[in-house]
Parts: structure tokens; C-alpha cells; sequence
């Protein structure tokens, strides 16, 4: 609905605060600008409603050049939101959330109404209308700088920071309250801020900004999995990062490379020697093309006493596997649940290609709770790990 | 006690047409200045190039002894209460001038672009925005400058405008004290009265929300 080609601003003076700007919003989407102050957020917000002119290149609004449009009308048309909430201090509620509209020549009545009907979205009792700005609280001063700009129904919401001057708790409840509505409505909304949080939380798409120009553009998770540069990265921080990674770690990433297994023809007195020369207590069984078809236990083999038998006569068949690409948060809870020591991992053929084991996640939730203080040679450990995985309870 | 009513009893006819003489000097400078003073402090703030250099001329005509400006006048129209008129008003013009710039160039900045951003044009926003908000300074400007202007008006009577500055005078030539005090004492009065009756319509005009708030927003 909103296109951006090629767009430049240089203020008076000499500086280029947007620089070559090209991007595309749909319809519906909630977009967030965010970058270090002086980026030229606010300006490119500004240029969409003609607070600012575009020194070069063009914007389109469902498909029509902005700067063809009568200004005011276009105004009008467009919700906006400013930083320092911005009521008419002098106006009551009502005038203010019903302002647009009375510039429009909506009649009285109509306009009472619909101020009426949006206090009503954020639960807001009709008292509230004839009251003055100052005797609202801030966060209320602020529901009515949205409830204003959505008053004619715009199809397109700009907000400058709007809820940078809130305390942080009036600010979340905000932030939840408004993404509701945001898609209650189906609005397109514009959203500067230089609050990560604010962005991940709200956000459809996130553009990230540096001196005038986009850095990286995309989804909450893929610029936390994917940030372009070092940029992006120390925007968003390394914390947030690495509790983003925690969050996107697949259990590939984690898995021990090298499971201990054995042929599905080998015999037990084979597998008795490679348990005890590696230490554990269990062998995964594969064909020859390397996929999994089962494991034995060393108690299994205990019980059976012919040790020329093959393994795949005795091996257990059925067992639980988990897939490399998998994310570790959804396979946690598996593992943990069912009490398994461990899990073999497969790829999408089946072949094993690794192990999982209580340990190696018991060392996950460790990193995710005290910081990844050391290295992650975690392998040492997991070697021995299926022989010895008592670890794991009550982590 | 006699003697207030002995005074009043031969002086009182004329006293009354003196103070309304007085006041109507004062008041027709007074609305000049306002329908001079308030339009173009609206339009300094709009073209701040000029601004600045009509404030100075402003303020210097300000200094200008009070009686040197109305001698001034008696060559350009002659004597009697327009000279007198013309003369207070251009006193009267400062104080409107400057607090209306003030007034009206200190409303919030953000406030004004939220209003534009919104699609007020530039004469609704001057209109329901700036000069709603800039109400309680230009008052202020007012009340200043018609309190001054009951001061000045005494002056008047020097070129033959009459009012309040009649009696003062024609006592001061004719060594009569009464006379004096019947020409200053209301001229106090009528002074303390009208700051009161505008203090009163400064709060009315100020818009509720922004009442008690000291002012611009
Ligand atoms: N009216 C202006 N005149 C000159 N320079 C400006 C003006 N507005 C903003 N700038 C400059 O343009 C750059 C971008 O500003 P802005 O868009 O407000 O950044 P942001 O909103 O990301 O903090 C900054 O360097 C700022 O100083
Ligand atoms: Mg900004």
C-alpha cells in the first residue's frame, strides 16, 4: 500500500538524513522503524504525510504519488501520533479524539459517537470525554492520542515514539493493548521507536536504520536469528541475542556428532567390546547406509545370554528419534518429559547423525540461566554422556 | 465631609463628562491597538525575518517621551482628541505587540505539528490552535497596556483631548488641590476598576482547559 522508491532527504544546511531509500509496505502490516537516534526515523515518517519534503525520489500511496495529492486531504487521511502526545491542552477529550472528523465536517452527533465508541476500545468510561487533557493521567493522555488518530478510520497509522515518555510498566500494558487493537482493525501502522523490546514485541517487520539508510529489513525472528552485520548485532545486544539463539537453537547445534553405534549385523560379543571401549551403555544400531533402526541396552544383552547372536535380533526397534533441524525448545520438552536418557538424532533420510542427551541439555538450560561463562566444549562431557546421564533431574 | 459634597455638588456634571471623555479616549486607543497590535503579532511569528526588526522599531518608539509624541502629532492632525487618540495608540501598540508574538510564538512546537500533521490548514490552526493557547498572554498584554493608557490619557488634555487630565492640570495652574486630587483620584480608581474588569475577562476568554496553568502550553 505505502512505496518508497529511491527516496533522499538532504535538510537545509547539507544533511542527508534519508539516503536512497527503497522499500515496500502491504497492506495490514505493522512496520517498525527503529535505529540509533538521528537515523532519520522521524524524517522518513514525516515524509509520508508531507511534514517533510522528499528532496528526491518518490513515495506512493496505494499506487498514487503523495506529493500529487492535496496536502490536507492526505493529512487527513493518514492517523498520526506524536512523540510528546501532543493533545490540545485546551480542548476537552472529546474535541480532541473527534478532531479530525470536525475537520472533515462530520456533524456533532456522529462525532459524539464515535468518540463514545473508541474510548470504549480501551475500556475507558464515557466520563473521561469531557474532561481536560491535564487531568488525565500519562498513559491515559496517551490512549487518546491513538483513540485521536484512528477517529476517521484511516486505513494508514503513523506513530512517532509514542510510547517513549511512559513509565515501563504503563508502556507494556500499552504496547500489548495496542497490538490487539492494531489487529483487531487491520490497520497498517508505521512505528518509530529506538526501543528493541518495543520493536520485537509489536512488529510485523522490523527496518532497521543507520545514517539515513536501511540496514536490514525482516521479521522479529529472522533479524534476531540473522542480523546482517555487527551493526545489527550490537543494536540488538548481546543479550537479546543470545537469549534469542537459546530461543532459535536447533538441536544440530547442540547434538554429539558422534553417537556410539554399531552394524545391524554384528553380534552381541561385538557390541559387549564397543560398549565397553567407549563407556556406555547402549549402542544405536544402523544399516549400512547409516539409518537408524534400533539400540540395545547392555541389559538386554545381560538377559540374553548367546552372545553370537546378531544384534538385530535382539535390538529394540521402536524407538524415540529426533530431527537435527528441530528447535531445541520443543525437543526439551520431550526429552525431559518422558524421562529419556537420550535421543538419538536423525536427518530427513533417517541416518543418524547424532545424539542428544540429557546432559547436553542440562548444560543448555545452565548457559541460558548463568551466561555461557566458558567455551563450548561441551563434547568431553557428552562422550561419556549416554553411560552416565544422571544429571538431569531436578534442573 | 462638606467639602467633598460641596465639590461635588459644583464640579460633579463636569466631572462625570471628564471621566467619560477620559475613558473614551482611552478605550477607542485601546481597540485600535488590539485590532492593530493582536493581527500583526500573528503575523511577525508567520514571517521571522521582519520580525525582529519591527519589535526594535516597536520599542523604540516606546521610549519616546509621552509628550514629545503628542506634540508630534499636532502638526500632522492638529488638536483635539484624534491627535490624542492616534498618539496613546501607538503607546498602547507595544505591550499587545509583544506578548502577542510571545504568545503565540511560544505554543508548544509539537502541539503545532501534531495539528498540521493532522490537516489543520494554516488558518485553523492559527484559529483553534494558537490563539486559544496564547489567550492568557495576549490578556495580559491587554490589561498592561489599558491600565497604562487610563495613565496616559491625562495627558491629553494638553492638546486639547480632554478627559481626567483637565482637572489636574487646570488645578495644578490654578493652585487648587481639589481640583487635583478630583482629577487623579479617578483617574486611580477608573485604573484599578478596569485591570479588575479585564482580569475578569481574561479568565473567561482563557480556554477552560488551560485555565490556572500560567498560561501558554
Ligand atoms: N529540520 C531539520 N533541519 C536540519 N536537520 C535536521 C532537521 N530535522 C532533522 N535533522 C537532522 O537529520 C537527521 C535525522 O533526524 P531524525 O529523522 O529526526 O532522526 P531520528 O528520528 O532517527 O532520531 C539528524 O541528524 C537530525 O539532526
Ligand atoms: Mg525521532
Amino acid at each position: 500500500m505505502l512505496v518508497f522508491e529511491n527516496v533522499s532527504k538532504v535538510y537545509p544546511g547539507g544533511k542527508r538524513a534519508v539516503d536512497h531509500l527503497d522499500l515496500e509496505i502491504g497492506e495490514g502490516e505493522f512496520i517498525c522503524f527503529i535505529g540509533p537516534s538521528g537515523c532519520g526515523k522521524t524524517t522518513t515518517m514525516k515524509m509520508i504525510n508531507r511534514l517533510v519534503k522528499p528532496t528526491d525520489g518518490k513515495i506512493l500511496l496505494n499506487g498514487k504519488n503523495i506529493l500529487e495529492q492535496n496536502v490536507v486531504e492526505l493529512r487527513r487521511s493518514i492517523g498520526y501520533v506524536i512523540q510528546q502526545i501532543g493533545l490540545f491542552p485546551h480542548m476537552t477529550i472529546r474535541d480532541n479524539i473527534a478532531l479530525v472528523p470536525r475537520l472533515k465536517g462530520v456533524p456533532a452527533e456522529e462525532r459524539n459517537k464515535r468518540a463514545e465508541e473508541l474510548l470504549e476500545l480501551v475500556n475507558m468510561p464515557k466520563e473521561f470525554l469531557d474532561r481536560f487533557p491535564h487531568e488525565l493521567s500519562g498513559g491515559q493522555q496517551q490512549r487518546i492520542g491513538v483513540l485521536r488518530a484512528l477517529a476517521s478510520n484511516p486505513p494508514l497509522i503513523l506513530m512517532d515514539e509514542p510510547f517513549g515518555a511512559l513509565d515501563p510498566i504503563t508502556r507494556d500494558s500499552l504496547q500489548a493493548e495496542f497490538k490487539n487493537l492494531q489487529q483487531s482493525l487491520g490497520k497498517t501502522i508505521i512505528f518509530v521507536t529506538h526501543d528493541m523490546d518495543e520493536a520485537i514485541k509489536l512488529a510485523d517487520r522490523i527496518v532497521i536504520m543507520r545514517a539515513g539508510q536501511i540496514v536490514q529489513v525482516g521479521s522479529p525472528d529472522e533479524i534476531l536469528r540473522n542480523p546482517a552485520d555487527d551493526f545489527v548485532r550490537d543494536f540488538i545486544g548481546k543479550d537479546r541475542l543470545a537469549e534469542a539463539q537459546q530461543h532459535f537453537q536447533t538441536v544440530g547445534q547442540i547434538m554429539n556428532p558422534d553417537p556410539v553405534s554399531i552394524g545391524l549385523g554384528a553380534t552381541l560379543s561385538e557390541a559387549v567390546r564397543t560398549m565397553r571401549r567407549r563407556r556406555v551403555d547402549s549402542l544405536l544400531v544402523t544399516d549400512d547406509a547409516g539409518i537408524l533402526r534400533g539400540k540395545v541396552t547392555i541389559e538386554q544383552i545381560d538377559r540374553n545370554r548367546d552372545l553370537d547372536a546378531a544384534v538385530a535380533d535382539l535390538m529394540e526397534r521402536d524407538i524415540q528419534t529426533v530431527r537435527a533441524d528441530t528447535l531445541l525448545r520443543d525437543a526439551t520438552r520431550n526429552i525431559l518429559v518422558r524421562g529419556s536418557k537420550y535421543v538419538p538424532v536423525v536427518d530427513a533420510r533417517k541416518r543418524l547423525i547424532g545424539i542428544i542427551t540429557r546432559t547436553n541439555l542440562v548444560d543448555v538450560l545452565y548457559d541460558s540461566i548463568w551466561g555461557e561463562e566458558d567455551d563450548e566444549e561441551q563434547d568431553a562431557v557428552v562422550n561419556e554422556a549416554a553411560a552416565a546421564p544422571q544429571t538431569g533431574e531436578g534442573s | 465631609m462638606d467639602a467633598i459634597r460641596s465639590f461635588f455638588s459644583e464640579y460633579g456634571g463636569l466631572l462625570l463628562e471628564k471621566t467619560w471623555e477620559h475613558l473614551y479616549i482611552s478605550f477607542a486607543a485601546l481597540l485600535l491597538g488590539v485590532l492593530v497590535a493582536v493581527p500583526l503579532g500573528i503575523l511577525l511569528v508567520r514571517i521571522p525575518k521582519v520580525a525582529g526588526f519591527i519589535m526594535s522599531i516597536v520599542s523604540i518608539v516606546q521610549t519616546f517621551p509621552s509628550l514629545a509624541i503628542l506634540a508630534f502629532f499636532i502638526p500632522l492632525l492638529g488638536i483635539g482628541k484624534v491627535p490624542a487618540i492616534a498618539a496613546l495608540f501607538l503607546y498602547s501598540m507595544l505591550p499587545i505587540l509583544r506578548n502577542t508574538y510571545i504568545g503565540v510564538k511560544n505554543v508548544n512546537r509539537n502541539l503545532l505539528e501534531a495539528a498540521r500533521g493532522m490537516g489543520m490548514t494554516s488558518f485553523q490552526r492559527t484559529v483553534r490552535v494558537e490563539l486559544p493557547l496564547a489567550v492568557p498572554v495576549i490578556m495580559a498584554g491587554i490589561r498592561m497596556s489599558a491600565v497604562y493608557l487610563i495613565g496616559w490619557a491625562t495627558l491629553a488634555s494638553f492638546i486639547g483631548g480632554g478627559g481626567l487630565g483637565d482637572f489636574i492640570f487646570d488645578g495644578l495652574n490654578l493652585f487648587r488641590t481639589d481640583l487635583v486630587i478630583g482629577g487623579a483620584l479617578p483617574v486611580t480608581l477608573l485604573a484599578i476598576l478596569l485591570d479588575w474588569v479585564l482580569g475578569r475577562v481574561e479568565y473567561h476568554a482563557t480556554p477552560k482547559g488551560i485555565r490556572g496553568q500560567g498560561g501558554a502550553a
